[in-house]
């Protein structure tokens, strides 16, 4: 295959590179082929000979049993065991996004602190990254969850603000927002205001390459994103209330609950992967060459304009490779909330579902699908992020 | 080159495990040992004491089926499994029973692809809640959060329950009944539900078990028996009748202090269980001693349940339901003649 010229010669057959190259590779692939039959050919065999039930119509069964964190309507008395796949499903990506979010921000933080001239700030990001990179994030995972309820009180002594958020071993409780007719004026009006900054921006922007003149463009942003919905809010005769949380008996009813094995494992991940995240930027920031930087200063222009006009948007394209690992680990790494009862999908559908119906070879395998294509997924949008940074830093 | 490669695909082709279907009697006693699934921890059923050694009511009957194979109590290999696990590894034959208080229901019979050999505890679903919170019935625990072992009849029990009383709950699932009262001890959630006999286990577990309490209501019916892979009848059958005969010789009075003096009775129903009449030994693939080497090596029902669980342990649960037929309870094994 790789050399032309060799199989054009007068060789026999059995001596012809290209034919034996192209032999091989075919006796390669029948072979994995024919085993991979095989093997599956063999599991439905041997299921079938052992009497276990198989597809999927398990998912069309009632589920029956409760979960303490449900981002869609989830009645225990109805819901299938296809709508516990999705209650799981959703609280794996709650929980990961959430996570990425944060660890970015962290991360960002960290990294940029460990480079700082501060000699305080700079060995603080060094103990923090070596703390919280080398301890196994399951015990992590266990030490916040620990560390969560044992510093909560119980519900009845609750810490309270103003009687509408409280904080106890149950959890985060928050006003819930109820949306009544009208309400989505505000939306609208929302919608509106970030298209208008986007516009402003442009406008500045323009502004500023023309004539050189500043426009406090985040300040007014900021008061445009605010004022406007808050507005039409009182104008459209206040269409959203809010349902509080009360204490009955001895647990809060109504509002919504943030339970904290969800707090403690965002904070176990987020602080876990922030650590990676930190080094990959402070990677990132040091592969900058020193005379881009003196070059900036020359110029006259602040530390912080320089860190985020000039050092940053070259040292993206390093960092953001490695960082697509991190976030697909935290992703993965989410799964672990098996140990302290976060409802997500291993937890839920590995786990529970699993016991109840018996059948393994279905629901792991529909499992690892979910994590192979929310991985391919993050993987994909990265992917193409670094592909416009590679191309605009050229 | 290639016939190299053929060798090796034919090799990986022998090596292709096939499915034995029948015969785990036979594979058993090849092995020279049994492999018996039990918890990771439920006091007074299955849990390794402070030197390593698994002690129980469920150890107990793996002990009984091991000398009923071997003539030897200890040939057992335990493996603990989590309540997720217990299926899958009884079904992929990690293991050759499955004795580890587990709920007989339709759907595991009937879907697992698994046969429940018998009863050997009749359970009922409880709950354990903290004096504190000044509860003395179920029926007060509306809008209460509990925590739960995942994978257990427990959670379907406890919707039922609520549902059919009109009342609110929320459940917090964990993996191990240790990190079940983890939860509880740091307040995660009000009450433990479980079947009772294990609450009052984990109420030991309790750094001060006066501060908890096991509420008198039972919301279930849970008979825990032995579990053994569909399809095989003659291990099965070694199974059901290891349990019977512990059953039956409680009913004899035959215990393993007064065994070998027995074995001289004339009462035919002993001769029958002893094998020194009869072929039930034959029957079964097994020795004619093998309900003797049970008894004088592992007990009779009675002494395996007073000293797991019953009045010589720390657990003290009352026989209840678990008295003899003929004692108002409601074990009754089948005859052995």
């Amino acid at each position: 295959m790789k050399n032309k010229q060799v199989s054009s010669n007068n060789v026999g057959l059995l001596n012809n590179p290209l034919y034996r190259s192209i032999f091989f590779q075919v006796l390669a692939l029948a072979i994995v082929l024919f085993l991979a039959f095989y093997f599956t050919n063999n599991m439905f065999n041997n299921i079938a000979a052992s009497n276990i039930t198989t597809g999927f119509g398990f998912l069309d069964n009632i589920a029956g049993f409760g979960i303490s964190q449900t981002l869609i309507e989830y009645s225990d008395g109805t819901s299938t065991f296809g709508d516990v796949f999705i209650v799981g499903l959703l609280n794996t990506l709650l929980v990961s996004i959430l996570g990425i979010i944060f660890a970015s921000i962290i991360g960002l933080l960290i990294g940029v602190g460990r480079l700082s001239d501060n000699y305080l700030v700079s060995r603080l990001s060094l103990i923090y990254i070596e703390t919280f990179r080398n301890i196994p994030i399951l015990l992590q995972i266990l030490f916040w969850y620990n560390v969560v309820l044992a510093a909560l009180p119980s519900p009845r002594q609750s810490f309270n603000y103003l009687d509408s958020i409280f904080l106890n071993n149950r959890g985060l409780l928050l006003p819930e927002p109820i949306f009544e007719a009208g309400s989505s004026a505000i939306l609208i009006s929302f919608i509106l205001a970030v298209a208008g900054v986007i516009y402003l921006k442009r406008w500045a922007k323009k502004r500023h390459d023309d004539t050189g003149e500043e426009f406090p463009i985040v300040k007014v942003s900021i008061a445009i994103l605010i004022l406007a919905p808050t507005l039409v809010y009182f104008v459209s005769g206040q269409p959203v209330t809010a349902e509080y949380p009360v204490l009955k008996g001895f647990n809060f009813k109504g509002g919504l609950t943030i339970v904290p094995e969800l707090l403690a494992l965002l904070f176990a991940l987020s602080i876990y992967t922030a650590t990676y995240i930190a080094e990959a930027v402070r990677a990132g920031i040091e592969s900058v060459p020193k005379g881009q930087k003196e070059a900036a200063k020359s110029l006259g222009l602040k530390d912080h304009v320089i860190l985020s006009k000039v050092v940053l948007p070259q040292a993206l394209r390093v960092i953001i490779p490695p960082v697509i690992n991190q976030f697909l680990n935290l992703t993965k790494n989410s799964s672990l909330a098996t140990a302290i009862g976060y409802p997500e999908l291993v937890t839920l559908f590995s786990g529970t579902t699993l016991n109840q119906v018996g059948q393994a070879i279905e629901i792991i395998l529909m499992t690892m699908a979910v994590y192979l294509v929310i991985s391919i997924v993050i993987s994909l949008i990265l992917n193409w992020v670094n592909a416009k940074m590679a191309i605009k830093g050229r | 080159m290639k016939s190299t490669k053929l060798a090796l695909l034919f090799g990986l082709t022998a090596l292709v495990p096939t499915l034995s279907q029948a015969g785990t009697l036979e594979d058993v006693a090849k092995k020279g040992v049994l492999s018996c699934g039990v918890s990771t921890g439920i006091p007074g059923f299955s849990a390794a004491d402070s030197k390593g050694v698994w002690k129980g009511l469920d150890v107990d009957f793996c002990r009984a089926v091991s000398t009923a194979v071997f003539g030897d109590a200890n040939k057992v290999k335990y493996i603990p499994l989590t309540a997720k696990e217990r299926f899958t590894a009884l079904q992929s034959g990690e293991i050759d029973l499955l004795s580890r208080a587990t709920t007989w229901t339709a759907t595991r019979d009937t879907s697992l692809g698994l046969n429940f050999a018998g009863v050997n505890y009749y359970d009922g679903q409880g709950f354990l809640v903290s004096n504190k919170l000044g509860v003395t019935s179920a029926k007060e625990l509306d809008g209460a959060t509990f925590c739960i072992q995942a994978g257990t009849t427990t959670e379907l029990n406890l919707t039922d329950y609520f549902k059919s009383n009109g009342m609110e709950y929320k459940a917090v699932t964990y993996d191990t009944s240790g990190q079940t009262i983890d939860g509880f001890k740091n307040g995660r959630c009000d009450a433990v539900t479980s079947d009772a006999s294990q609450l009052y286990g984990l109420k030991l577990k309790m750094d001060d078990p006066s501060s908890v309490t096991v509420l008198p209501e039972i919301i279930s019916k849970e008979p825990l028996g032995p579990v053994v892979r569909q399809g095989d009848d003659a291990w099965f059958n070694v199974v059901r009748w290891s349990l019977f005969a512990v059953l039956e010789a409680e009913e004899l009075g035959v215990s393993s202090s007064n065994a070998t003096a027995m074995l001289k009775s004339e009462n035919p129903g002993i001769k029958r269980l002893l094998g020194t009449s009869g072929t039930i030994g034959e029957n079964l693939g097994l020795k004619s001693d093998w309900a003797y080497q049970i008894i004088k090596q592992v007990g009779n029902y009675k002494e395996m349940f007073d000293v797991n669980v019953g009045k010589d342990s720390p657990v003290k649960i009352d026989r209840g339901l678990n008295k003899l037929w003929n004692q108002g309870g409601l074990m009754y094994p089948m005859p052995v003649r």
